[in-house]
């Protein structure tokens, strides 16, 4: 049963197979039995029990969407009235989260079972889930292996079968890295068109949520139930959500996709550039045109990318103070000591870094050195792929340098991280949707594919990942002990 | 471009950042690979462009001057630190 899709459950549930509430029982007890993924940060068993009681008789009154009744995790990024929401840090362990995110009571409305907060880098700050407070995740593929982050725990708890699917966020890749390490299909959608309120910010002008799941079909079921409107959200945009689940089987004859040519440098890694010569092979055996583009500024997208972010990061984060809520130190002297040791006490290194990188670049001085360059530079990248994307209908290339790597490997070079999100970077820049789906194996471990597609186009996303899911089966293996 | 352990803390005391002692040199090492990176964007030319603070270039949406909050104090006063009379505590500011 753990192994069946959002799809295939939804059926079985009206079928009357099996219960919401044994298949959360199922889950549940999956999560404890492998405990030591160290997936989840907190297991709600009891709320989800509740919920599943509730989705059952939603179920039997025939009041029910595609979702109720599906156990999905949480990325703990996201508030959740009345649990913990500790966003990987020590900075809210204690913090019991006093309303609910918009994408949290839009799932809840759809009748979905949350089975607990999932583990991720402290604040998104990371590659490989290392820089959690709570310790990091291990990748189900090789467990001595990074799931990739900072939607790690996300990726884990899918990939491992300790939940059907799961939310995610996304500001430089933490959807589709740990997507595409893990071997699930992850989505970040345009910018603003999933509600960032209530979901933890980390630089506001690149963050999206969206969807972690086992196929294509999955993610179009959860990210309808995610996106959408909200007032609450000043960047939300007032855009109608189309049928995500209308297009996926529409043929790929005549698709135009476009390679771009910095992607496929000498650099890449020779074992990538043939798994995704085949799944590029498969596209065109399905009637799809492929060129070749060009996108000169794309190199850039990683130095901008450490401007932006941690000045985001820095003006975002001054709010965790110890006043409000959230870590306090002990008898501080006086209000400066308070604010210092209060921060410095509870968040890691990396989290320290980005502030102090950010606080550097908006400083006096250095503010259009760093700061306006790195946003003209950000006007030159999005103009590219505008360029690109008026003469092709997706873009493909890899997710990630490698497959997954070692745990500790890269911890103590922080700049040798940062340049593992070189092929994802820049889609946040620009705000366009972009996904991750499973392609082949280097060495047992996942690969992913990339998808990039102009705005708002994130049916034409899921159309073309579906139809290459049709053909393989890649996103279907399943890691060798979580089966 | 490097950073002295100087630079560090001064940037850490705007910040209001506690940073151990023993870590300022690896925090000046590791900030001045970043800033070697960024220096990279000098070789591009950005005379004439628009900053781009956006992704869709979008204006800040308005709406009527109303009430949409209701009061909730002791609610979100709950996971406070230290509170008193409604009122957060921290140490005394003036003597």
């Amino acid at each position: 049963m753990y192994n069946l899709t959002i799809a295939e459950l939804a059926k079985g549930l009206r079928a009357g197979e099996f219960s919401s509430v044994e298949l959360t029982q199922t889950f549940l007890k999956r999560i404890h039995q492998h405990s030591a993924l160290n997936a989840y940060v907190t297991v709600t068993d009891e709320l989800a029990l509740q919920q599943a009681k509730a989705a059952d008789a939603k179920l039997a009154s025939g009041d029910a969407s595609l979702l109720t009744g599906i156990p999905i995790a949480q990325k703990d990024i996201f508030c959740t009235l009345g649990v913990k929401t500790s966003c990987g840090s020590k900075m809210l362990d204690n913090f019991i989260a006093p309303y609910n995110a918009t994408v949290v009571d839009k799932l809840n409305q759809a009748g979905a079972v949350m089975l607990g907060k999932v583990n991720m880098d402290e604040f998104a700050m990371g590659s490989s889930n290392e820089t959690s407070f709570y310790g990091p995740t291990k990748n189900p593929w090789n467990t001595n292996t990074v799931p990739g982050g900072s939607s790690g725990g996300s990726a884990t708890a899918v990939a491992a079968r300790l939940a059907v699917c799961a939310t995610g966020t996304d500001t430089g890749g933490s959807i589709r890295q740990p997507a595409a390490l893990c071997g699930i299909t992850g989505l970040k959608p345009t910018y603003g068109r999933v509600s960032r309120y209530g979901m933890i910010a980390y630089a506001s002008s690149l963050d999206q949520g969206g969807p972690m799941t086992r196929n294509a079909e999955d993610a179009a079921i959860l990210l309808q139930a995610m996106a959408g409107f909200d007032e609450k959200d000043s960047t939300s945009v007032d855009q109608p959500v189309p049928d995500y689940l209308a297009d996926l089987n529409k043929p790929l004859t005549g698709l135009k996709i476009g390679l771009p040519k910095e992607f496929f440098t000498a650099d890449l890694n020779s074992d990538m550039a043939a798994t995704l010569e085949a799944a590029i092979n498969h596209y065109r055996q399905l009637g799809a045109e492929v060129k070749e583009v060009s996108m000169p500024t794309l190199k850039m997208a990683i130095p901008a990318y450490y401007v932006i972010a941690p000045a985001e990061c820095s003006a975002n984060l001054s709010r965790f103070d110890g006043v409000r809520f959230g870590y306090r130190c002990d008898n501080p002297a006086d209000l400066s000591d308070l604010y210092t040791r209060s921060r410095g006490e509870a968040f890691g290194k990396e989290v320290k870094r980005r502030i102090l990188m950010g606080t550097y670049a908006l400083s006096a001085g250095y503010y259009d050195a760093y700061y306006i360059k790195a946003q003209k530079v950000r006007r030159l990248i999005s103009d590219d792929f505008k360029n690109a994307l008026s003469e092709v209908d997706v873009i493909m290339g890899p997710v990630t340098p490698t497959p997954a790597f070692g745990i500790g490997e890269k911890l103590a070079n922080p700049i040798e991280m940062y340049l593992s999100d070189i092929y994802t970077i820049a889609i946040n820049l620009a705000g366009l949707p972009a996904m991750s789906i499973p392609a082949g194996f280097i060495n047992g471990l996942p690969v992913g594919l990339q998808i990039i597609g102009n705005y708002f186009d994130e049916a034409r996303l899921l159309n073309v990942a579906h139809q290459y899911q049709q053909v393989t089966n890649w996103h279907q293996q399943k890691p060798k002990g979580f089966e | 471009m490097s950073l002295t352990a100087n630079d560090v803390k001064k940037i850490a005391h705007l910040a209001r950042l506690g940073i151990d002692d023993q870590d300022v040199e690896s925090y000046a090492n590791d900030l001045s690979g970043m800033l070697d990176l960024m220096t990279q964007m000098s070789e591009l030319n950005t005379d004439n462009v628009s900053p781009m603070a956006h992704p869709l270039d979008q204006i800040q949406r308005l709406r009527p001057d109303v009430v949409t909050e209701h009061n909730q104090r002791e609610h979100f006063q709950a996971i406070a630190p230290q509170v008193e009379d409604g009122l957060y505590l921290v140490p005394k500011v003036i003597e």
